[in-house]
């Protein structure tokens, strides 16, 4: 008896670490998940393919598999979507997402590399995907973002990338771009105290350097082409790579008179040219529609780049270039709020871009721009399955959105901002002061 | 020649009165709006009918008397003028960054009536704004509560004059960056910030005391004593502690707003409001118990450290914890959409209707003092009041008119092209700016503090 005592007790004993251990692992963390999923009797806003009512999403392989009325459930996770909306996921033209942690912290911000001209800088590099705000975006509807370098004339690559993934790699979404700003006549908010005559020397000034490096790149690319034996110049190598076309080239530039100077600059290059930014688009919107170069723009929630310009400009500023026939695309150009993303295309909607329009601006015509249309911005049958499902219209901040898949996987909506309010809603034990 | 003086005296008197006079009051009547009153719930189809700048009668079936402009606003929502707690708009000056104790500094000195963001904070709804001195310091200016009377260029006329006093306290990351990073001065840590409060009242309690000496010895017969030297900063700071004065402090971690709270109730101090309160969730039960709550960002986080552990679900927190909630701007942007961010609190923690609105009209305007006056549609009231084309908290809502004291002063239809007070006449051109990420007014003229830092950062930029 005694013996048997002893037994179990040193039992206990031998199990006190492992409970203990089980302890500390208290809670639980839920991670994507990959699988087959119906999404089952929804209303369908598909983008290109007008809204679907009663309908059902097929999601296998991380694809689009079927779109029907009529879709056998068999191995699949059934997802009730009765009374739900299906809309593709929306896709962030411009951001620094990942790129930085804490703006004031510069240990942790990555987008602004030392020198003027480092167009091999790759943004797809620097991205974290641990990054805190990765999670709190997603959950806004948010599943693919354009992360982009800042600073100097030809500050480095941008990249599109997936809100999910360990490593930049599985994140990656198909397309890099080499960003220029564009010479500035503008001012950099209220603290640039310049004068006119010392902006006007650096906008020209940065122009001919433009001009020159433009030229070499060219150069550089026509030897490589035949064959010569080049000296080691990442920069150029990169960079040459707009001057043939092979990537893109995102020209930040926003003031009316520098819209214009770069839609002379282009002419007669051959890049492919996306305009970022373009805070005065409106006012020469023909003129973009014109040279036919696509616009990313935003933020939509702005000031007004004059004191003289009506309240409105900025909200409107999407909605007069898309009525110009510009296609437009729209871009918080944020970081830990790249989740106000809807709500920006809300407000390009209510000043004159209409709900459509506003739509497509955040899904297929960043996808069109980017060359991706084949694979995202439409629900469509074949497409990658980025895709949210909601109770309302997401642009609305009623609306919950209730499930989100990236690349097919269903990510799991949470994050440290949601954590945090359902600890501290109710605080326990409800300690009290003295 | 004395009469002369007399008569100008009086002339001068006159003319102040006058000038303080000359705030337009209007006489309107809107009708067959959906009227949000904040207080007394939503009535449907209702009229609203204003008189001298006053709310006289809310109810169906109205009718204006003879010169009395009417509005029809069918199908349209009408609800108070909406409050920022926290702003810096029509101030040529924010920050007097040279000493962690600068009580003596007033905003009511350099508001400027014609800066255009005041127009169009009009623009979205917006009739009071908290003009605030800057977070450089721990104790910072006098605040000025400003009425957006559009077009009045004599700054006394924008001021809100019946608001009581208010002054800006600092905690966190600004006042130790300023003072011990920057300048080499306490505080550089928030052991420092709570000493320079406690060093602050206790020589405003010194102060006070050697006045009430002199004055009871003073009114002794024969009496020679002489009075104490006045010293301004000292005699707001014990305004603050006789409570004439409420507390607006800037702050952000859970850790020192629990530290303000302590030593206000050492202080005996019971007038106090936190700006911004990142991490006012964490300690919502002691907020709501001992001071007049919290003015919150919707979702600003992460763009500096004392920020990084935020979560947009603050102020939905602080509300179920009963404390009274306001949401507010901090910038000439944002202050053009505070009913957005207020209908952000029904994503992030399924704030109601009421709840929601509540955080930007009577709730800022208790923290102000001023919700006798204004902050929701009662008889009586002060007619601020903005009518919106749909519902205020939808995502696609378009602010249509704007009145203050009953006037009009933003019309979505009659809004001009160019919208200046006053065009300078040096400026060729007129500069192009473009917007930067967060316009952070809060630390505007400091930054001379940081130029080594500065210099280097944005050497590409």
């Amino acid at each position: 008896m005694k013996r048997l005592t002893i037994t179990f007790f040193a039992f206990l004993l031998a199990l006190l670490p492992m409970m203990a251990i089980g302890q500390q692992l208290d809670g639980e963390v839920v991670k994507p998940r990959a699988g087959k999923f119906l999404l089952q009797n929804a209303t369908v806003v598909t983008i290109t393919n007008g809204t679907l009512n009663n309908t059902s999403v097929l999601v296998e392989d991380g694809k689009i598999k079927e779109i029907g009325a009529e879709i056998s459930a068999d191995g699949a996770e059934v997802i009730d979507c009765s009374g739900k909306f299906i809309y593709p996921g929306m896709i962030d033209g411009g951001t620094k997402l990942g790129l930085v942690e804490i703006n004031s912290v510069q240990e942790t911000v990555d987008y602004m590399e030392l020198g003027n001209f480092t167009p091999n800088m790759q943004a797809l590099t620097a991205v974290n995907p641990n990054s805190v705000a990765i999670p709190v975006t997603r959950v806004s509807g948010v599943t693919t973002v354009l992360s982009v370098p800042g600073g100097g004339l030809f500050p480095g690559t941008a990249a599109l990338i997936n809100l999910n993934g360990y490593t930049p790699d599985q994140m990656y979404a198909g397309f890099e771009g080499i960003v220029m700003n564009f010479p500035s006549s503008g001012r950099r908010g209220r603290y640039d105290r310049r004068s006119d005559e010392d902006i006007k020397k650096a906008k020209e000034k940065a122009l001919n350097e433009a001009d020159e490096l433009w030229e070499n790149a060219k150069s550089y690319a026509s030897l490589a082409s035949n064959g010569a034996e080049l000296e080691y110049y990442p920069e150029m190598e990169q960079f040459a790579k707009a001057t043939t076309g092979e990537l893109p080239l995102l020209i930040e530039v926003n003031t009316a008179s520098d819209i214009q100077a770069a839609i002379k600059w282009v002419e007669g290059k051959d890049a492919k040219v996306i305009f970022m930014g373009v805070s005065e688009g409106w006012r020469v919107a023909d003129e973009i529609a014109k040279a036919g170069i696509p616009v990313v723009t935003g933020p939509i929630q702005s000031l007004p780049t004059r004191e003289s310009d009506r309240y409105d400009a900025p909200y409107a500023n999407a909605g007069k270039m898309a009525k110009a026939g510009v296609k437009v695309a729209i871009r918080t150009n944020g970081q830990e709020n790249v989740r106000n993303l809807p709500f920006f295309a809300a407000f390009a909607a209510a000043y004159g871009m209409g709900k459509e329009e506003a739509w497509k601006a955040v899904t297929i015509n960043p996808a069109e721009i980017f060359g991706l249309a084949d694979q995202y911005g439409s629900v469509e049958t074949g497409k990658v399955a980025n895709l949210i499902v909601a109770d309302g219209d997401p642009f609305e901040t009623k609306t919950n959105i209730q499930h989100v898949f990236i690349d097919g996987y269903r990510m799991p909506l949470s994050n440290r901002q949601i954590r945090l309010y359902q600890e501290f809603l109710d605080r326990s034990p409800g300690l009290k002061m003295n | 020649m004395k009469k002369t003086n007399y008569f100008l005296a009086v002339l001068l008197g006159l003319s102040i009165q006058f000038a303080s006079a000359q705030v337009k009051k209007g006489s309107i009547l809107i009708k067959n709006a959906t009227v949000l009153t904040i207080t007394e719930g939503t009535l449907e189809n209702s009229d609203v009918f204003v008189q001298d700048g006053i709310i006289k009668k809310v109810g169906q079936n109205l009718s204006a008397p003879n010169g009395v402009t009417t509005i029809d606003a069918t199908g349209k929502y009408l609800m108070p003028g909406i409050i920022d707690a926290h702003s810096h708009l029509g101030l040529d000056v924010v920050n007097e960054a040279t000493s962690p104790i600068v009580a003596e500094v007033r905003m009511k000195d350099v508001v400027n009536p014609y800066e255009v963001g005041i127009y169009r904070a009009l623009a979205g709804g917006v009739t009071i704004s908290h003009a605030m001195h800057g977070s450089a310091n721990v104790i910072g200016g006098q605040n000025a509560t400003l009425k957006h009377r559009w077009g009045s260029t004599d700054p006394a006329d924008i001021i809100m004059q019946d608001a009581p006093r208010t002054i800006k306290f600092a905690l966190g990351e600004n006042p130790t960056r300023v003072h011990g990073r920057g300048n080499g001065i306490q505080p550089r840590t928030r052991m420092g910030v709570e000493a320079i409060l406690r060093n602050g009242f206790n020589e405003a309690i010194q102060y006070k005391k050697s006045w009430d000496e002199y004055n009871s010895a003073s009114s002794q017969k024969n009496s020679t004593v002489l009075p104490p030297v006045h010293n301004e900063r000292l005699q707001i700071l014990s305004d603050i502690l006789e409570g004439k004065i409420i507390i607006h402090c800037h702050s952000y971690r859970a850790d020192e707003i629990y530290m303000l709270i302590t030593v206000a109730r050492d202080f005996g101090i019971t007038k106090l409001v936190f700006q911004h309160t990142n991490e006012g969730f964490k300690v919502a039960p002691e907020i709501t118990e001992y001071t007049m709550g919290a003015s919150v960002f919707a979702d600003w986080w992460a763009y500096k450290f004392e920020v990084y552990y935020s979560t947009a679900y603050n102020a939905a927190i602080l509300t179920e914890n009963g404390a009274i909630t306001s949401i507010n701007s901090d910038d000439a942007e944002l202050i053009r959409h505070l009913y957005h961010e207020a209908a952000k609190t029904q994503r992030y923690g399924g704030m109601t209707d009421e709840q929601a609105l509540a955080m930007i009209t009577i709730n800022p305007a208790k923290q102000l003092g001023i919700s006798d006056k204004v902050g929701s549609i009662e008889v009586g009231k002060q007619a601020d009041l903005v009518i919106f084309e749909g519902h205020p908290l939808s995502s696609y809502t378009v602010p249509q008119m704007t009145f203050v004291d009953g006037v009009k002063y933003f019309d979505i239809k009659e809004d001009a092209d160019d919208q200046r007070l006053k065009v300078s006449p040096t400026e060729m051109v007129e500069p192009v700016r473009i917007a930067d990420d967060h316009n952070d007014r809060c630390m505007q003229d400091t930054e001379h503090l940081f130029e080594t830092t500065n210099s280097l950062f944005l050497l590409n930029q």
